[in-house]
């Protein structure tokens, strides 16, 4: 391996070695505090590694990875997003007795495999990220064992995920013994105007894995019992980093293959993006927790991406990654409020443990604020420029009748997140207030730059729109 | 930059006065008072600079253009033409008005509700100046939040389903002008090749006929709600009512204009073809909306209610004359939505003082008030003539032009709204009977009106009364917007009737 592609892969190396790092850490000496720092420093070198990959970009690293622009960006989109989760989670994780040092560890090590995923080329890295990441979530999503919602959530997630991991491992031996190569390029030259059926029924297989990862309809059920029984610093976690890594990964297979050219293929999406986003937006409406309401919302948020997606195009790339970020953005922001208002003893989870927040904690009540217009999609939040640039891809490749579903879901969903938001104003209740822990500086700061972050895209995306639109040209 | 000026002088005062206003109640009041004054002062200089007459060739009087997402062909570009120009200062006259009778109806929050306050003058102002196609949605959509919010937290009893309401109908309107606001811009774009949301650029784009029917269906859908034209009105009795007094003379007095300025400057000159076919449809959804805003006037008990319907059936004419389409129509179409204003706001502060005097909106229980409030009366009065149309007075002036030009065009049209002007007669009459001619109700005195309110209802009404004798200054101002309009409607193949414009 020469050194420009060790440089190349510095980001994911320093995510990897921290997290073993982290793991003798903890074996020395327990210490929150000391585990807690090492892990937002190495996140940060993580990212800064990222600038020196730039300069040897791109770089196929062996046939698994392949560094290019996009890869990148996504790389540094992850690990912009766990560091988020990490600073929400300390003040989470310190109100509570449990076991605290090896979250980080897991959380280390579900970036890597993230990472992994962002720049997988081949069937290989794609299954080897995919695991990586899924391990480390069971850890994670059961980290309230003592709840029986926790353990709830932990098993559902370990035992359908295990069964996608098998389900995509199917599909990608049939399609193996088909093809003869594992590498997306390989197949990219091989393949001819249609799929021969052993193909077809493998990629049927890997779509039905991809959907469980991304939680979207009919592969959703487990999305609101996980969301609602993981710690919320780990529900942003699953809800951003887990689905933006894998859609990273569905995005280059769909460039690269050329999927596009295949009707059925773009129906068979088409199908499952209107579902998700009717289904989602509708299930949304019925709930009164807002774990579960932001679970149904993330599931109809998928299926926008997936309009854009189809989009084709040179706006599908930028519009999927920009609609990415401001997602991550929002969803950071939405489940950071739920976690930094959770005490040791429960989380905040109903709609009336939000009620008069606006008149008792008036800066977190405008960061959930801010986040639920920008998942509605008001103006000045990056939600609007990024369902905007949706629009845009869609209405530039004539998709009128999935543009106009999305348009009805997203009039429905105004109704379940106005009525939080609704909450949020209401006058306190005299008689039983919630108590919300005290605040944490580590949240508040990334609380702060997250809304900041929202509303700069909003008003200014122009430097962002610069930067992605070089994208496309990065890939293959 | 004096447009940018109007924009940001409501929002720098809100932001200011909540900043600073977090302890004292006053504080807010006041600086979002001076902000709203400002911004009046301002806008009463740019019509004074301005006048009708000094204006050659084209009718934009003042342009401010920054570049803001060149990638998608996306500018900050702001223009006024003397519609726009008579809106804003409605806007900012109203804006004055919505701080002064809330200045001692409101006691909780009021640093943020002078915040909503001021955010929904601003972004009003911006939906009258925004000139880029993506600028003008980004207005649209932002005043709507602040409202939602005066509707929500200082309405009456039954404001979150009429404000979710609200809020869901014009949503859906604005998203389907979205998809219809890009369809142009792709549209545009691949038969010049230049991608851009510039107004003017985008100003005769060809379109087949069925794609300009359906692109500009997604415009009329959105601006009929917010008219509200009739099928999708039911919006706006619930949000009127609920609001608290301010929300409903900001709600009927601006928000409705916004649908109506909208028509007139996108609808029409975006797609003169389609629009053309579309007229009699659109006149017939405004007679409708006439006659049976009217009809349920007349049948409502709650008294902030049966302003609210009479909305519907001015904005109605307005609709009307929009489509009917010449001169006559067009100049009674923006005397209408201006004297709509005015009037219709001053009856919403009088519903708003009586309810807050005593507790209820329901008619049943007055009766009998002249005794006890002689002014109120008499001012309650005054702004009913001008919602009938007594000639005279606003109103009068508008519904007459747009009768008028009506009967040259749609002659069928033109007699089945004016029975709509009898009716106005019967329910703004029952009203003033209800209220305060009859039996007084028992136990029930109303206090007459305060020095503060008796001094913004006799700004409106001396407004009212200068526009009805004096409508020259008015016609005078929009005249430019008018004949850029008809000079794109006389370009257009000639049917079968027009010869009578010259009426």
């Amino acid at each position: 391996m020469s050194s420009e592609q060790i440089l190349a892969l510095l980001p994911i190396l320093v995510t990897s070695a921290a997290s073993v790092v982290v793991m003798l850490l903890v074996a020395l000496k327990r210490s929150h505090g000391l585990v807690f720092g090492v892990t937002v420093g190495s996140l940060l070198v993580a990212l800064a590694a990222i600038g020196s990959s730039v300069s040897v970009m791109p770089q196929a690293v062996s046939s698994l990875l392949i560094m290019d622009r996009f890869a990148l960006l996504y790389i540094g989109l992850i690990l912009a997003a766990t560091l988020a989760v990490a600073l929400l989670s300390y003040a989470y994780l310190e109100s509570r007795a449990e076991r605290r040092e090896e979250y980080y560890i897991l959380l280390l090590l579900a970036a890597a495999g993230s990472e992994v995923l962002a720049a997988a080329g081949s069937y290989v890295s794609f299954f080897l990220g995919l695991e990586i990441l899924s391990i480390s979530l069971y850890g994670l999503v059961a980290y309230r064992r003592q709840t029986p919602l926790g353990i709830e959530a932990g098993v559902k997630y370990l035992i359908l995920a295990g069964a996608s991991s098998g389900f995509i491992l199917f599909g990608m031996a049939l399609i193996y013994a088909e093809q003869g190569s594992l590498q997306f390029a390989a197949l990219a030259a091989a393949k001819g105007s249609s799929f021969d059926v052993v193909s077809l029924v493998g990629f049927a297989l890997i779509v039905v894995g991809v959907g469980f990862k991304l939680a979207v309809v009919p592969f959703h059920l487990w999305t609101p019992d996980v969301y609602q029984g993981a710690p919320a610093p780990v529900t942003a976690f699953v809800a951003t980093v887990s689905k933006g890594a894998m859609f990273a990964l569905l995005l280059r297979y769909f460039i690269q293959l050329d999927l596009y050219q295949y009707g059925a293929v773009v129906l068979v999406f088409g199908i499952i993006a209107a579902l998700s986003i009717l289904a989602g937006n509708i299930l949304g409406l019925l709930q009164n927790n807002v774990k579960r309401m932001l679970a149904y919302s993330s599931i109809a948020h998928v299926g926008y991406l997936l309009v854009a997606l189809l989009a084709s195009g040179p706006l599908a790339v930028s519009s999927v990654t920009f609609y990415l970020i401001a997602y991550f953005i929002t969803n950071l922001g939405a489940f950071g409020v739920v976690g930094y208002l959770s005490s040791g003893e429960r989380e905040a989870e109903e709609i009336d443990d939000y009620r008069g927040l606006a008149w008792r904690r008036p800066w977190v009540a405008g960061a959930l604020t801010a986040s639920l217009l920008s998942l509605a999609g008001i103006p000045l939040t990056a939600g609007f420029i990024g369902k905007f640039f949706i629009i845009a891809a869609g209405a530039g490749s004539r998709l009128w009748a999935l543009l106009i579903i999305l348009v009805v879901g997203s009039v429905v969903s105004f109704f379940y997140y106005f009525r939080l938001v609704l909450a949020i104003f209401r006058e306190p209740d005299a008689g039983a207030q919630v108590p919300y822990p005290s605040a944490s500086l580590a949240g508040g700061i990334a609380l702060s730059v997250l809304t900041l972050l929202l509303v700069w895209l909003g008003v200014y995306p122009a430097p962002l729109v610069n930067l992605l639109g070089g994208m496309t040209s990065g890939l293959l | 930059m004096i447009l940018l000026a109007l924009v940001a002088v409501p929002v720098a005062g809100g932001l200011l006065g909540w900043a600073l206003g977090r302890r004292s109640t006053l504080v807010p009041r006041w600086i979002s008072l001076v902000a709203m004054v400002l911004d009046l002062g301002l806008s009463i200089v740019l019509w004074a600079e301005h006048p009708a007459a000094s204006i050659g060739g084209g009718p934009w009087i003042a342009k401010l253009t920054l570049p803001w997402i060149p990638q998608w062909g996306i500018q900050f570009e702001l223009a006024a033409d003397g519609l726009s120009l008579l809106m804003i200062v409605l806007t900012a006259l109203l804006g004055v008005a919505s701080v002064i009778v809330s200045w001692s109806t409101v006691r909780e929050r009021v640093a943020f509700y002078n915040l909503n306050l001021c955010l929904v003058i601003g972004g009003i102002v911006g939906v009258f100046v925004a000139l880029d196609l993506f600028l003008f949605y980004l207005f649209w959509e932002l005043m709507l939040i602040p409202m939602y919010f005066i509707i929500a937290i200082w309405g009456h009893e039954k404001r979150q389903a009429a404000s979710i309401k609200f809020l869901l109908f014009t949503q859906a309107g604005g998203l389907l002008m979205l998809l219809a606001i890009l369809a142009l811009f792709f549209i545009h774009g691949a038969t010049s090749g230049e991608y851009t949301f510039d107004y003017f650029k985008l100003l005769g784009t060809p379109l087949a006929p069925g794609v300009a029917t359906a692109v500009m269906l997604g415009f009329f859908v959105a601006f009929a709600i917010k008219l509200p034209a009739v099928p999708v009105h039911t919006w706006l009795p619930d949000a009127h009512t609920q609001a608290p007094t301010a929300g409903s003379v900001i709600l009927a007095g601006l928000l409705l204009k916004t649908g109506a300025y909208g028509l007139i400057r996108f609808v029409v000159p975006l797609f003169p073809n389609a629009a053309l076919q579309f007229a009699p449809i659109a006149m017939i959804l405004g007679v409708a909306g006439v006659i049976y805003g009217a009809a349920l006037a007349f049948a409502q008990d709650d008294l902030k209610r049966l302003v609210a319907y009479t909305s519907i059936s001015h904005l109605g004419f307005v609709l009307i004359g929009v489509f009917a389409w010449n001169t006559l129509a067009l100049q009674g179409a923006i005397v209408t939505m201006v004297a709509h204003g005015l009037s219709t706001g001053a009856l919403f502060i009088l519903a708003g003082s009586i309810q807050d005097r005593l507790h209820t909106r329901d008619m049943r229980a007055m009766g009998g008030f002249w005794e006890s409030a002689p002014r109120f009366g008499g001012i309650m009065l005054f702004f009913a003539l001008a919602s009938l149309g007594l000639p005279g007075l606003a109103d009068f002036v508008g519904e007459f032009l747009v009768l008028l030009g009506t009967y040259a065009v749609a002659p069928v049209i033109a007699i089945i709204a004016a029975v709509g002007v009898v009716l106005s007669a019967v329910y703004a009459l029952w009203m003033i009977y209800r209220t305060f001619q009859g039996r007084q109700a028992p136990g029930r005195a109303l206090p007459d009106l305060k020095a503060r309110e008796m001094a913004v209802l006799a700004v409106l009404a001396a407004l009212l009364l200068w526009i009805g004798l004096f409508p020259q200054r008015v016609l005078d101002t929009a005249a430019p917007s008018i004949n850029q309009l008809q000079a794109g409607r006389t370009a257009l193949v000639v049917p079968h009737g027009v010869h009578r414009d010259e009426l």
